[in-house]
């Protein structure tokens, strides 16, 4: 049994790490469960296979600390709100949900916590929202997480630009799952994603790895850093993603499909902790995600209001 | 930027001593130096930028060398700035004006020239401004950006900036019969006037513009009157979109013939929308189909006597209305 020494969790501790990714892992598949049964309509863009990420940067984030995500944000909504019940009734379409059936999966809002599906197009937004943060005096860091995918859209460069001229008080995420949809990074990307944050002086750096605890301890170090300069970082975390963009969009290889699932993060952490633990885990997840969609099954759709 | 100090102000040469290519923002980076912020080149990202601005409760305003550059803003008024709102079950507001000039007649050429408001009339969530000579513009800026809580672009027309404004108490003092009236059933804040060349005639047509055209309509209006003993009411409405059509139908209900005339192209312009509303709403006051007058569908050429033949002209209004008359 690998019982690695971590100076920051103790059984405890990691137990509660587990249960995280674990809701995560669980939601995210019970809703492409649902799709496949044809109980949900639109699409969704599942976090499987990266839930530590969220787990490590959103740990220590508080309820004044703004979050910027992308289509691919339920692990990152999950963890900033733990509002399971209104995120499946609002990918359910009812008016209970987060935007009352407005937004669904990939445009959501709740508190300070922010979404939308044109990749690029949050960068200069989460940016204007730290701007803000900055000139109110607010003690708040703005977290933005970015795919390799949108790399590809100019409006990115720009905004990197502006983050390094503005000195701004933000926290870009970079969660490097190596494909933009079907596509990999070596064919999208030219150069390095280090070396580009690098090119606008922005001070940055990588992380390979899949363990939450390790992910944990480095964004600790990260954002007390952030916090304390109030100026930008970009961290990228070199990861992977178990399922397939969307639904039934997965072309890689059986081979690489086996790669990302060895560096399962839920298993990596699963290994410090006892099989019973596990298992009751589990059972009081499966119960936590059974009621939220029971809750919004019972709930109504809506109507179109007039304005 | 006194009355509410949240406003500040984003855009590209912006600061004093050039203070913004059509010197709109001179002086204000000097008052204001905490609120006036330069900007690299970089359209797309400084509308999204204002937009995270104003989700946080700031009031940014930002300016739009010029108003062709609009097309490199556009996938986040579209798709950000003009959505979230709604989007988001009216959770956030996003109080953005953008202000940029429109516009030709000065051989600045294709990219430098174009009115493209008609791009954005059905863009749900977006608000569009145009003052014209008789609107103040400062105080329809101060409505914009001090009460509206959603996106507004608001088009200012360069041939514009160098004219003086008319208000009715100029019209008062005249000595004339002109008349001004205002009236905002459309939109409160966004005013329409009508201009009356002789306040005793009985009107034979409606002539609507906007913006840049107004100076226009109006001397159509005079030279008609004069010549030819047509009145014409020209309603200028201040408000592009949404439909300021609820200032226009009584005019169209006394004359029951119109002229639409825009300095965008032609082709499903703005005069089209309001074409469409019109028929739609009093179909049974109209005497004559509705004409439409706007800029042929071609690059705008840089050569003063190609653009001439692009630009919609006093001209072409007269021909159209004594057309509506005559035949």
């Amino acid at each position: 049994m690998n019982t690695k020494e971590s100076p920051m969790f103790d059984d405890e501790g990691r137990e509660q790490l587990y249960y995280k990714i674990c809701l995560i892992r669980r939601f995210e598949e019970r809703l492409l469960e649902l799709f496949s049964e044809g109980q949900l309509m639109g699409t969704t863009h599942a976090y499987i296979g990266q839930e530590a990420n969220a787990v490590a940067v959103i740990g220590h984030l508080d309820e004044n600390d703004i979050v910027v995500s992308n289509h691919r944000c339920h692990g990152h909504y999950i963890e900033y709100t733990g509002d399971l019940t209104g995120l499946m009734a609002e990918v359910m379409g009812k008016s209970d949900g987060v935007c009352a059936g407005r937004g669904g999966s990939q445009h959501l809002c709740n508190g300070n916590f922010y979404t939308n599906g044109v990749l690029g197009s949050t960068v200069p937004i989460a940016a204007g929202m730290a701007y803000a943060e900055k000139i109110k005096a607010t003690d708040a860091i703005t977290v933005l997480f970015m795919g390799d995918g949108a790399f590809g859209e100019g409006i990115v460069y720009e905004a990197f630009n502006l983050i390094s001229l503005l000195r701004l008080p933000i926290l870009i995420v970079i969660e490097n799952n190596h494909y933009a949809q079907t596509t990999p990074i070596k064919v999208n990307l030219a150069g390095g994603l280090l070396e580009r944050a690098k090119a606008f002086n922005l001070k940055a750096g990588e992380i390979d790895s899949y363990d939450v605890e390790e992910l944990y301890d480095r964004f600790n170090t990260i954002i007390k850093e952030v916090r304390k300069s109030k100026s930008p970082h970009v961290e990228i975390i070199h990861t992977h993603r178990i399922c397939a963009h969307s639904k039934g969009d997965d072309c890689r290889s059986l081979e690489e499909i086996e790669i990302a699932k060895s560096c399962d993060p839920m298993s990596i952490i699963g290994k410090r902790i006892s099989d019973l633990r596990i298992k009751e885990i589990e059972h009081k997840v499966c119960q936590i995600i059974d009621e939220a969609e029971s809750k919004a099954r019972a709930m109504d759709f809506p109507n179109i209001a007039e304005d | 930027m006194d009355e509410n100090e949240d406003v500040y102000l984003l855009g590209e040469d912006i600061i004093d001593p050039y203070g913004g290519a059509f010197k709109v923002s001179k002086g204000l980076s000097t008052r204001y130096p905490e609120r006036v912020i330069p900007t690299p080149i970089s359209e797309a990202c400084l509308t999204g930028f204002v937009t995270g601005m104003a989700i946080r409760g700031l009031r940014p305003i930002l300016e739009i060398m010029f108003g062709d550059f609009i097309t490199l803003c556009t996938d986040q008024i579209v798709n950000s700035a003009s959505k979230f709102s709604w989007m988001y079950n009216g959770q956030v507001k996003v109080p953005i004006v953008i202000r940029t000039p429109m516009g030709g007649r000065r051989g600045y050429g294709a990219t430098h020239s174009q009115s493209l408001e008609a791009l954005f009339l059905n863009v749900p969530g977006l608000t569009m401004v145009a003052p014209s000579h008789f609107h103040d513009p400062g105080s329809l800026l101060q409505n914009a950006v001090l009460i509206m809580d959603n996106p507004v672009l608001f088009i200012e027309n360069k041939s514009l900036y160098s004219r003086q404004l008319i208000t009715s108490e100029c019209a008062e003092n005249a000595n004339t019969l002109e008349s001004i009236k205002i009236t905002s059933v459309a939109n409160k804040l966004f005013p329409t006037v009508t201009y009356n060349v002789d306040l005793n005639a009985h009107s034979d047509v409606t002539l609507i513009v906007y913006g840049g055209m107004a100076p226009l309509g109006v001397e159509a209006a005079k030279a008609l009157y004069f010549e030819e003993e047509i009145a014409v009411e020209v309603i200028i409405p201040s408000l592009v979109k949404p439909s300021p059509i609820l200032d226009i139908l009584p005019s169209i209900k006394k004359t029951g013939k119109a002229v639409i005339a825009e300095e965008g192209v032609r082709n499903a312009g703005w005069g089209a929308m309001l074409a469409s509303e019109i028929y739609e709403s009093v179909y049974e006051w109209i005497d004559k189909p509705i004409k439409r007058i706007g800029a042929e569908e071609v690059p705008m050429p840089c050569s003063k006597a190609l653009e001439e033949e692009v630009l919609p002209q006093i001209s072409d209004i007269k021909d159209a209305i004594i057309d509506l008359i005559i035949n």
